[in-house]
């Protein structure tokens, strides 16, 4: 169990209102993201939920019961920090066991637990040592340990992700959503990376300074997004937005077509333009184009290996029908 | 070859300083142990001549010796129980933000800067006194007959003369330590379910192990030779003699430098003993 449900939530700090009132429901077992730019309010949202801050006004209920006034320890939430927060005078067993010896279980139970989170995350190996002697990945390991072992209601994860390296992080990230389809517990997931959102989530929710631009399925959010916002931030790379005349062509302020829904023609495309940088990564090739007349670079994504480099001169069309169209507020057009 | 030369140069440069430092350590203690083995008294006839280690048996055997061995370690114990608890409780306390921090912190730092001479007649005269000290005011407006500190309670008075004095430090050097601490582990703790005390016992006592070992380390060492707060409160009188205070009364009141200078020779072992003893315990602390 652990729907969680925010009822016209808000936190101020001090005369800063760092989150005007929202209403946002996770359903049970509901893999959610918290996605958005540094100091959107995303990791304060998760802190209220976790109850390590207490809202300004509004209510939380999990489960459907009042937790608004609820210490955090009594939430049966579990919390994986970046830092991970791991006790370094403690050996990756005690650090796991803490939460169990909190509440008091018994020692063979705890044994068992232990054992069982160690062989689900790989640590059997690590359990005597401290968390000094690991790497980063294993420490991750070693919190979301932790955090199992307490059979929470719901996992809240703080950018867990975010001081492990490229590879190590493709890997964890694998881990975790393998982690949800087992377990299937809530999971509520704080990120600013675009991709973790997109790979991880059942539900996205895109926040810009404490207000939700829009909550949906990753593809929802990639095929229909709701305004400017979502659309430049959902999607790698990013979505070309052309205003002015182009744009009138299409009845809209502002028109977006995503790099990947761009094709590059021989001589009869309606644009045209010189390649700036081109990267090539095999399977695709990213072409930045520029001098199009559009928009200072439109990006243009082309399957496979394209033998175009810097300077040359080439014509592209973009599909119509996958061309997003916004008004003058930025909002979406029908 | 410019590493080397570098090197070779470093070495001449620092040479003065530590010859320096040298000859500053090796000529006192070297005179201490040329006159500990010498009955030399300066106004009863100067050099007697060499006396073999008479001075060490007598100076063992007098029965000021295991007394003022106890007082010091009394003295040196008491002071470091009060100022750890202390320290580590006032390093929490000045840990929350509050108004006026910066001011508190320097009130609080305050009584380390005073000269020890200067704080232990600021205690004797308006605290101690028994008639016009602020204690006695404040027994007597609760109708209690004051309290003669210096000679009814002579060694806690002296122990809390020194804590006073040596409680800013271990405060200074906790409160560093605290703040070095990370706040997502008392976070994690608060969501695992630790109350603040278990948090306080479970991740901020074992985080400060290795600032609680410094301070020990630091305060024992100069602990062990405190002289001036004895010296100005009860002249050694009421069991308050402790290992130097024999040392300073045997050199400069009976006038005899050889017995002294053998006094000053069990100080140096006494010392070492304790040194190593306590490194022995807490310097596995340092490791880590």
């Amino acid at each position: 169990m652990g729907q969680i449900q925010l009822n016209q939530v808000t936190k101020s700090f001090g005369s800063v209102e760092v989150i005007p009132p929202l209403d946002l429901t996770i359903e049970d077992g509901e893999f959610c993201v918290f996605v958005g730019p540094s100091g959107c309010g995303k990791s304060t949202l998760l802190r209220l939920i976790a109850g390590l801050e207490d809202v300004s006004s509004g209510m939380i209920s999990i489960d459907g019961a009042d937790a608004t006034q609820t210490p955090p320890a009594k939430r049966g939430l579990a919390m994986v920090f970046q830092s991970y927060a791991l006790y370094p005078h403690m050996s990756v067993r005690k650090n796991i066991a803490f939460p169990m010896k909190m509440a008091g279980i018994d020692q063979a139970e705890q044994n068992r637990r232990i054992d069982a989170a160690a062989k689900a995350l790989n640590l059997t190996d690590y359990l005597d040592r401290r968390p000094g002697q690991l790497s980063g990945g294993q420490r991750q390991r070693v919190a979301i340990g932790r955090a199992i072992v307490r059979e929470p209601a719901a996992f809240l994860f703080d950018e867990p992700l975010s001081n492990l390296d490229a590879a190590l992080r493709v890997g964890m990230r694998l881990e975790i959503s393998e982690l949800h389809e087992r377990l299937a517990t809530t999971m509520i997931y704080v990120t600013h990376d675009q991709v973790e959102a997109m790979t991880m989530a059942d539900k996205i929710v895109v926040l810009r300074a404490g207000v939700i631009e829009q909550v949906g399925s990753p593809l929802d959010l990639y095929n229909r997004p709701d305004n400017l916002f979502v659309a430049g931030f959902i999607g790698s790379p990013k979505m070309n937005f052309i205003e002015g005349p182009e744009a009138a062509k299409y009845g809209a302020h502002t028109i977006g077509i995503r790099p990947e829904h761009i094709d590059v023609t021989d001589a009869s495309g309606p644009w045209s333009g010189k390649v700036g940088v081109a990267e090539h990564l095999g399977s695709d090739t990213f072409l930045h184009v520029h001098d199009t007349g559009l928009a200072e670079t439109i990006t243009v994504r082309a399957p496979g290996e394209v033998q175009l480099h810097y300077g040359d001169a080439i014509h592209m069309s973009p599909r119509a029908e996958l061309m997003h169209r916004f008004d003058a507020n930025g909002l979406r057009m029908a | 070859m410019a590493t080397q030369h570098s090197r070779s140069a470093a070495r001449l440069m620092m040479a003065p300083a530590v010859v320096l430092l040298l000859g500053w350590m090796l000529v006192p203690l070297t005179m201490t142990l040329y006159f500990s083995f010498k009955r030399y008294l300066p106004l009863r006839g100067g050099d007697l001549g060499w006396v073999g280690f008479e001075n060490y048996t007598r100076f063992v055997t007098s029965s000021a010796f295991w007394p003022s061995i106890q007082t010091t370690l009394l003295i040196v114990g008491g002071v470091l129980v009060i100022t750890v608890v202390l320290g580590v409780l006032l390093a929490i306390l000045l840990n929350q933000p509050m108004w006026g921090q910066g001011v508190v912190r320097i009130l609080v730092i305050a009584p380390f800067f005073v000269m020890p001479t200067v704080s232990a007649l600021v205690w004797k005269n308006m605290f101690m006194d028994p008639n016009y000290g602020l204690l006695a005011h404040l027994w007597k407006f609760f109708g209690a007959a004051p309290v003669e500190w210096l000679s009814q309670a002579s060694l806690p008075s002296i122990i809390l003369i020194v804590s006073w004095q040596w409680l800013p430090f271990a405060t200074l050097i906790l409160l560093t330590a605290i703040q070095s601490l990370d706040g997502e582990q008392l976070e994690a703790a608060e969501m695992d379910g630790a109350p603040a005390y278990k948090r306080f016992g479970y991740i901020t006592l074992p985080h400060l192990g290795r600032a609680i070992t410094v301070v020990i380390l630091i305060q024992t060492i100069f602990l062990l030779s405190i002289f001036a707060e004895i010296f100005v409160t009860t002249g050694g009188a009421f069991g308050t003699k402790t290992l130097s205070y024999l040392i300073f009364q045997r050199v400069l009141e009976s006038q005899n430098v050889g017995l002294g200078s053998a006094g000053g020779v069990y100080a140096i072992i006494l010392a070492n003993i304790v040194a190593i003893f306590l490194m022995r315990i807490v310097g596995k602390n340092l490791d880590a």
